[in-house]
């Protein structure tokens, strides 16, 4: 089942529809609802290999579905710790659960000022509202 | 119903093949001989019969009903020209056979070539490539060799396509080696020319246009658009997969255009088989010529009819031989019967798809409200918007009346896109049934719904799960199943 | 003027629906187009004809050809005089798959989609792949679809091909090979086969390897030599294969390639001067998304029941456009059909007496043009397959016109592609020739070439 509508106000977001939650010197990226949303039920995840660098502003996945194709977005700067192999495996999960089972890599971060420039949770609904 | 591998029983077949007798076969090597054979159907011959006339039954063709599947150009597929490519003289001639066995053949091609120039405006032709894609590709591929040969490869790197473009548009760009430059459409359907002149540079190697375009509008500011380009010192390629629009009444070469390629499979009713076979073939101006690929079909002083190797500036081969000679002589065998009369058939193309549009109009929203050319793109957002009915429900409950879909979701700038093109081909009653069909739907949609989300409900099939098939991709057979009923 | 064959509208029609849309004449409805780039002339064609004149000018262009019913043909050289049934026929000239367009909606289509499933499974079997497409243009065209995936696969920017592949499969493959950032390097041949450690010193570096296998001499490639030297390069092992052959000559998908390929004709079309046929794409797993073109998935419509749709369509133009694995969208479906057919018609028992008698008439091809004519063969230790290169003592093109002027066309001139072959012939033999016709071919040879 796709999830209902939400933008949670502890992460911090991209225009391009991608969210970022930091933990530390880390932080895991994923797709946000509107996205998935905008997609239709996900059958695809073209991840980015662990240990690669990502690098922020530039595409370091494909996310699919069955009639649309996106280049998913990085927010930050980066070097890939770990993908997740469970939407992978099932790529709905990310429409099931955009923020939480549907994160898609956790990153080490190379350069921590970076998260300053993403956009909170309320500059993020305004994107929306203007699209 | 069964898969004819699931019909199979070994030991059963359909073919005999004659032995030679008593003559000995070499030796295969060991490495190389075939170890365990494939897998095919083992079927006596009324079987096989029997099971591809069941899945006949289980498909719509142009022949079944009408087709009006947007940009594709769905027109009736005479049955002369199928008796026609059976003649031994086409039908068994070997590619390779010495020119003056093969007159007839080179004679057809020169003819077809020299009509595709006139009803283009354009001095020479090429029938090399397979289809309209390839056709694209191979204008591409034309045009860099042009300015490489003007010095200017280097330089002109871009190719501009409007945002209403076939996708095939794109993926011959970057097949071909250069870079997209993408452009808005404006609020009449047309290029946005001035988003376009701040676009077009001296890095500009070429526009692609679709014209009419994808929405079915032909592009009222088409001569400034020339000016543009040419202005530029860059060149035009047609896309001529709607060409059904305008044969007889305007041609590419009229509107500027330095590179065409026409669908044979559409605007000069090549069946389309399911998916092909096509014919791209590319006509050009002059300047083009040189690079053309090989070998060109011409007429000798003399009168003969020969293949001309000797094209030193020429991009080479984009298929093999002179291009599907079949398909040549079934668009042949059309645009004889048709003659100077193929305006009629667009004029009737064209009035087709405005009366039709002109009785759906109120049912469904229309985002350029505009006399079309050959087809028109409706949208289904009103019906998503006030019950929840998409383009797809739309496209399924249609099936149930016994029509064949249009193209649904294209082109990507018109939400909920429904995209109609009834052609010349069809009877007032049938497009009058149709249109029915559609103002019934609308209102099946206000009305009860769900008779559209749960369609279609009398084909072969109920509506079948994408998501699954893309998921967990099943592609051939697996044998070791067991077989269904 | 008489109403056309194939239009409908009567007068009245006409003005009705002209007063439904609003306008007064047909003429307005083309008011958008500028008065300058109007033709304002009639097209300047020949008068439109009846079917029957049709009939009569086809007639006569068909019978100023000369086909394989009124010459006896030993041509060959990648399309081939194989004996095509008539339950072929039948099929193809079903409207419900002829004139159907690309099986866009499913529900509509399923007798199209099945048949593709149908036909991908058989080339697969055939090849020993994992996945094949509904098709290509042609031998030709297929391979320069592979040098495309083998460039996105690898991010090198060399192919590598044999100079005993097929010389058209070759220039198309040059044709392309700039647009993709790829330069083709040739490797040569050695008495009739390539040389493995040839292949292997230019491998390196390279996103593909392509050779064929039987070549373009009919010569038996060491297919699974050459493979490995490709793989061993972390290149692309591609084979280029004859259908036909498949029952008697081992699966590329059983000596390591990662994608087979070849021209489709020899199996279920007629040779129609070069067209239309259907190419035929396999590959490994692996290479799924890579694959051009349509590819038919299974799966089940609401009720449970099975169907099959277009899948994987994000690889394809219409969705991922300028990222597309290929531009292509029209295929050659309905000539696949016919390969699915004929392959169902020959079943596997057929396929392998079929490669059985090609071996064994081409064995006595061989033998008889060396006892009866004096001629001799270009590469005598090699083993053949359908084809095999013989000397014809003077200039093979003029060999072939004086053997054409007694009936006989003996095959194709190798010196129109190779250096230093002016007086080879490459003699076709498929199981349509008898010992007779063949004997017939060496007297001929023996009388015009010395």
């Amino acid at each position: 089942m796709a999830a209902v509508e939400s933008y949670p106000d502890d992460l911090r977001y991209h225009e391009a529809h991608d969210w970022a939650r930091i933990e530390g010197g880390e932080a895991v990226l994923g797709i946000t609802w509107f996205a998935a949303d905008s997609l239709g039920e996900l059958v695809h995840f073209e991840p980015p290999a662990a240990g690669s660098t990502v690098t922020k502003d530039e595409p370091y996945g494909e996310v699919e579905s069955v009639k649309a194709v996106s280049d998913v977005i990085a927010p930050l700067t980066g070097e890939v710790l770990e993908v997740n192999q469970k939407v992978v495996d099932a790529p709905e999960t990310v429409n099931e659960d955009p923020y939480g089972e549907g994160w898609l890599v956790r990153i080490r971060m190379a350069d921590a000022t970076e998260v300053d420039a993403l956009l909170d949770v309320a500059a993020y609904q305004s994107v929306l509202a203007s699209q | 119903m069964k898969l004819i591998y699931e019909r199979s029983q070994a030991g059963r077949r359909a073919s005999v093949i004659p032995r030679p007798a008593g003559l000995p076969a070499p030796e295969i090597p060991d490495d190389l001989r075939r170890a365990e054979p494939p897998r095919l159907p083992e079927v006596p011959e009324f079987e096989l019969v029997r099971h591809f006339t069941e899945l006949s039954t289980r498909n719509f063709g142009v022949d079944t009903g009408f087709y009006p599947l947007g940009s594709c150009t769905m027109k009736y597929n005479p049955r002369i020209n199928e008796r026609l490519v059976t003649l031994p003289g086409f039908a068994h001639l070997h590619p390779h056979q010495e020119e003056d066995g093969a007159q007839g053949a080179l004679e057809l091609e020169w003819r077809l070539q020299e009509i595709l120039k006139e009803v283009t405006g354009l001095d020479a032709v090429s029938l090399q490539p397979a289809a309209g894609s390839q056709g694209e590709l191979t204008g591409l591929m034309l045009i860099r060799a042009y300015f490489a040969d003007r010095r200017e490869g280097e330089q002109r790197r871009k190719v501009v396509i409007p945002d209403t473009a076939h996708g095939t548009n794109p993926a011959s760009v970057t097949m071909a080696g250069y870079e997209l430059t993408d452009v808005k459409t404006d609020a009449r359907g047309n290029i946005d020319v001035d988003d376009l002149r701040a676009k077009v540079d001296e890095h500009t190697a070429a526009l692609m246009l679709t014209n009419p375009s994808t929405l079915g509008l032909f592009d009222e500011n088409i001569e400034e658009i020339e000016r543009i380009f040419h202005g530029a010192g860059a060149l035009m390629y047609y896309d001529g997969a709607n060409l059904n629009a305008v044969c007889g009444i305007s041609r590419p070469g009229d509107m500027g255009f330095d590179v065409v390629h026409i669908n044979l499979h559409k605007t000069f009713s090549q069946p389309h088989g399911g998916g092909g076979p096509g014919g791209g073939p590319i006509a050009v101006r002059k300047i083009l010529e040189p690079f053309l690929p090989a070998p060109a079909v011409v007429r000798k002083k003399d009168g003969a009819f020969a293949l001309d190797h000797d094209r030193p500036k020429s991009i080479g081969k984009v298929r093999g031989f002179t291009g599907p000679f079949g398909v040549f002589v079934r668009s042949y065998a059309y645009m004889r019967m048709y003659g100077p009369r193929l305006r009629e058939m667009s004029e009737a193309a064209v009035l087709n798809a405005n009366y039709v549009l002109a009785r759906l109009k109120g049912a469904y929203d229309l985002p350029f409200d505009r006399l079309c050319m050959h087809e028109f793109v409706l949208s289904a957002r009103n019906l998503k918007r006030d019950h929840g009915a998409t383009a797809t429900d739309v496209a399924k409950r249609l099936m149930d009346y016994g029509f064949h879909p249009p193209t649904i979701y294209f082109p990507l700038i018109v939400p909920e896109a429904l995209m109609i093109e009834p052609t010349e081909t069809e009877t007032k009653e049938t497009l009058d049934a149709f249109c029915d069909a559609m103002l019934a739907i609308a209102r099946e949609a206000a009305d009860d719904v769900e008779i559209l989300k749960s369609a279609p409900h009398h084909r072969p099939v109920r509506r079948l799960d994408e998501v699954r098939a893309a998921k967990n991709p099943v592609v051939k057979h697996a044998f070791e199943t067991a077989p269904v009923a | 003027m008489t109403q056309h064959p194939f239009l409908a509208l009567t007068e009245a029609d006409r003005e009705e629906m002209l007063r439904t849309i609003g306008v007064a004449s047909v003429d307005e409805l083309f008011g958008d187009l500028p008065a300058g780039v109007r033709l304002g002339r009639e097209l300047d064609l020949e008068p439109a004809l009846s079917e029957h004149e049709l009939s009569a000018h086809m007639a006569d262009l068909a019978a100023r050809n000369v086909d394989v019913t009124r010459e006896l043909s030993f041509l060959g050289a990648g399309i081939y005089d194989h004996y095509v049934p008539a339950v072929v026929d039948t099929v193809l000239q079903r409207g419900e798959f002829l004139t159907a367009y690309t099986p866009y909606q499913p529900e509509m289509s399923q007798g199209v989609l099945q048949s593709i499933f149908e036909y991908q499974t058989a080339i697969c079997e055939l090849t020993g792949m994992d996945v094949s497409n509904a098709s290509g243009y042609d031998g030709e065209t297929v391979a320069a679809d592979a040098c495309y995936i083998a460039k996105h696969a690898t991010g090198k920017a060399k192919v590598v091909i044999t100079e005993a592949t097929n010389p058209q499969v070759r220039q198309v493959v040059k044709t392309y090979a700039p647009g993709f950032g790829l330069e083709v390097v040739e490797v040569p041949h050695r008495d009739g086969t390539t040389d493995v450690d040839a292949l292997a010193a230019a491998s390196t570096g390279a996103a593909a390897v392509i050779f064929q296998q039987p070549n373009f001499f009919g010569c038996l490639e060491p297919a699974p030599d050459l493979a490995a030297a490709a793989n061993e390069a972390d290149a692309l092992s591609i084979a280029h294969v004859d259908p036909l052959s498949l029952g008697v000559l081992e699966a590329p998908g059983r000596y390591g390639c990662a994608i087979a390929l070849g021209e489709g004709q020899a199996a279920g079309n007629l040779m129609a001067y070069g067209g239309p046929h259907y190419g035929f794409l396999a590959a490994r797993q692996e290479f799924i998304r890579r694959m051009p073109g349509r590819i038919v998935g299974e799966t089940v419509d609401t009720e449970g029941a099975r169907g099959y749709v277009l899948t994987l369509q994000t690889r394809e133009q219409h969705i991922r456009r300028e990222k597309a694995t290929s531009n292509i969208t029209t295929n050659q479906t309905l000539l696949a059909l016919g390969g699915l057919v004929y392959l169902t018609w020959l079943g596997p028992q057929g396929l392998r007496e079929l490669g059985e008698a090609c071996l064994a008439l081409g064995e006595y091809a061989k033998r008889r043009l060396q006892e009866r004519a004096g001629l001799e063969l270009v590469f005598p230790d090699r083993t053949t397959f359908k084809e095999f290169a013989v000397r014809a003592g003077r200039n093979a093109r003029e060999v072939i016109r004086d053997a054409r002027a007694l009936g006989v066309h003996p095959g194709y001139a190798l010196g129109r592609d190779y250096e230093g072959m002016d007086d080879v012939l490459l003699v076709a033999v498929t199981e349509k020739r008898t010992p007779e016709e063949i004997d017939r071919l060496a007297d001929v040879l023996a009388e015009v070439a010395r």
